[in-house]
């Protein structure tokens, strides 16, 4: 693990703090699932791991990874979509 | 890595950060989902295989077949979760997200460690096939050990907390359903549960350095066994009320597991995302355990106090704590509500607000907000005090109700904002046959769905008794002098 890795890690944690420092909290649960379906990005990894696997177990296994990944990051966009619905604006 | 991938990382990190920092603002909170969206298709659509060939170039094989179908499954069933549920069942919903999205950061982080390990030759067994001799016996250690301690780190991390955060997740997912209504404790389960966690560090901190052959990949399940066991001990116990809260750090944690399977697989991609989550998802966990005004150990380690002895609480406000609330999210909760009522009293008048509170309901009123004021009769200081007050004002009189014509409808009032009014909306008089105000008609201002208390400071009112309004679940306090707040709302309000 180089120290690219490392300095990328740190740089995003901090992002990560600094861009919902203030958040009202009627977003509170939108948001918690709008990151939600960022962490959907597992899907990459199932499917990099499956692309490779070689014994049924292996396949089988990463089969489910990318079902789950898959269910993550899309799942998770459209139910924040829907939840966001709520704060259209009147008029 | 192509350099084609490298430009497409750095767009889809750009996306994901607005996306999350869009998402924090309820006017731009829609286009931020569909920012991380799109960010999050480009980098599936560009995605490189371990040669740094795009992923959907390779030849149609059995892996192929098996990555689209499986795409194809989870889309239909992440989207007949996500359209068919009520908008009261959202919670859960995400949290059956999560624990999916952890599962699968469980398998990658699982499936890479057992193939490094398969590609390790067992400690004795000799890698060329000659009879052993004493000497073969002594292997050079780096030569066993070639799968790094760090990225095997990386690999059984991902695996423990993916684990966790799935069962975890399962679990919050029942509870919020009703499924496991009541905290569920059993006597010394917080030691239960530290051996649980501590035996699955200590299995997983051995595996890094001896992540070989065979026996490493049993020993890999047994870890997973535990951190499966350990999710479903640390959110057992934890009452459903607190089931956001719980959620909010599980998220954050499958974050923390995707970005080690990001750095086990060398995609920056996922290390950025889910490090990202990481990060904003635990501090978000804290400004919702602030919402709550608990400290988040109390949160997750609460039930385990209140286990063994009974009631402490003697007074029905002992041990019950207000909450508070800043001007800009209160502005946020009045400019997005369809009704709201002011309640003002003697407060107003001191401050002398009442050009202030005007200016607010003209603001709410041009946001399409239906606001009105309940005044109660004896408000303020003598009868009527607060229509002269706000007449001066020029409030237009259709707007000011009387507490008869307001209480009936309270129900569906989405915000009653309270100035500087106290007894005249404290509920003992309708509940607590001992209260000194018992009897006395109030305006009901506890029935409305939210309520905001513009005050001073937690001083008792005129009558000298405390207000259990202040103490509901759905009240906030926004301390301060009321024409200070009512400013400060004023301007939130325009900027929002």
């Amino acid at each position: 693990m180089d120290t690219n890795l490392l300095f990328i890690f740190i740089l995003a944690v901090i992002v990560g703090f600094e861009i919902i420092s203030k958040v009202p909290s009627m977003l509170h649960t939108p948001l918690m699932s709008g990151t939600n379906a960022i962490h959907g990005i597992i899907l990459f990894g199932g499917i990099l791991t499956l692309a490779d696997a070689a014994s049924p177990v292996a396949l089988t296994l990463g089969f489910v990874a990318v079902v789950f990944g898959a269910a993550n990051v899309f799942g998770g966009f459209m139910v924040t979509d829907r939840m966001l619905q709520m704060f259209k604006k009147r008029k | 890595m192509g350099a084609v991938w490298s430009l497409v990382i750095i767009g889809v990190a750009v996306l994901l950060i607005l996306g999350i920092k869009l998402l924090g603002s309820p006017k731009t909170a829609r286009w931020g989902n569909r920012l991380a969206a799109i960010g999050m298709l480009v980098g599936l659509l560009a995605l490189p295989d371990a040669g740094g060939e795009p992923v959907w170039q390779r030849d149609w094989d059995l892996n192929y077949l098996l990555i689209v179908s499986g795409i194809v499954v989870g889309l239909a069933l992440g989207a007949l979760g996500a359209y068919s549920v009520k908008m009261t069942a959202m919670p859960q919903m995400v949290a059956l997200f999560n624990g999916l999205g952890g599962g699968a950061a469980a398998l990658v982080g699982g499936l890479e460690f057992a193939r490094a390990a398969a590609t390790q030759p067992e400690p004795l067994i000799l890698p060329f096939g000659d009879p052993i001799t004493g000497a073969d016996l002594v292997i050079a250690p780096e030569f066993l050990r070639s799968v790094m301690p760090s990225s095997a780190a990386a690999m059984l991390f991902a695996t423990l907390i993916g684990a966790l955060a799935f069962t975890g997740s399962v679990v919050a997912y029942l509870k919020l359903n009703g499924k496991l209504e009541r905290p569920r404790l059993f006597r010394g389960q917080h030691i239960v549960n530290a051996l649980l966690f501590i035996a699955a560090l200590a299995l997983g901190g051995w595996l890094a350095f001896n992540a070989t052959g065979s026996g490493a990949t049993a020993l890999l399940l047994l870890l997973a066994v535990l951190a499966l066991l350990f999710g479903v001990a640390l959110v057992l116990p934890i009452g459903g009320a607190d089931m956001p809260v719980v959620i909010s750090l599980l998220n954050s944690f499958t974050g923390l597991a995707v970005a080690a399977d990001g750095l086990v697989i060398g995609n920056l991609a996922m290390l950025v995302a889910g490090t990202l989550v990481g990060s904003s998802g635990t501090l978000l966990t804290l400004l919702m355990c602030r919402a709550m005004n608990r400290p988040v150990g109390n949160v997750l380690f609460g039930a385990f106090g209140s286990g063994g002895g009974g009631p402490a609480a003697a007074g029905a406000l002992a041990g019950k704590s207000v909450k508070s609330i800043q001007a800009d999210e209160a502005a946020l909760l009045l400019s997005y509500a369809r009704q709201v009522v002011i309640v003002p009293g003697y407060g107003l008048a001191v401050a002398q607000a009442q050009h202030q509170v005007c200016e607010l309901a003209e603001e709410l009123g041009q946001r399409g907000v239906e606001v009105c004021f309940a005044i109660h009769p004896v408000a303020g200081r003598m009868p009527g005090h607060m229509n002269v007050l706000l007449a001066e004002a020029n409030i237009p009189y259709d707007q000011l109700h009387e507490m008869e014509a307001v209480n009936p409808v309270m129900e569906r009032v989405d915000v009653c904002l309270v100035i500087g009014a106290n007894d005249v909306v404290n509920p003992a008089a309708r509940e607590e046959p001992a209260s000194p105000i018992y009897g006395m008609p109030i305006i009901e201002a506890d029935r409305a769905k939210a309520v905001i208390v513009l005050k001073r400071s937690m001083a008792a009112g005129f009558a000298g008794i405390d207000n259990h309004l202040f103490y509901k679940d759905n009240t906030r306090m926004l301390f301060g002098d009321a024409k200070a707040s009512l400013t400060a709302l004023v301007s939130q309000v325009k900027a929002s």
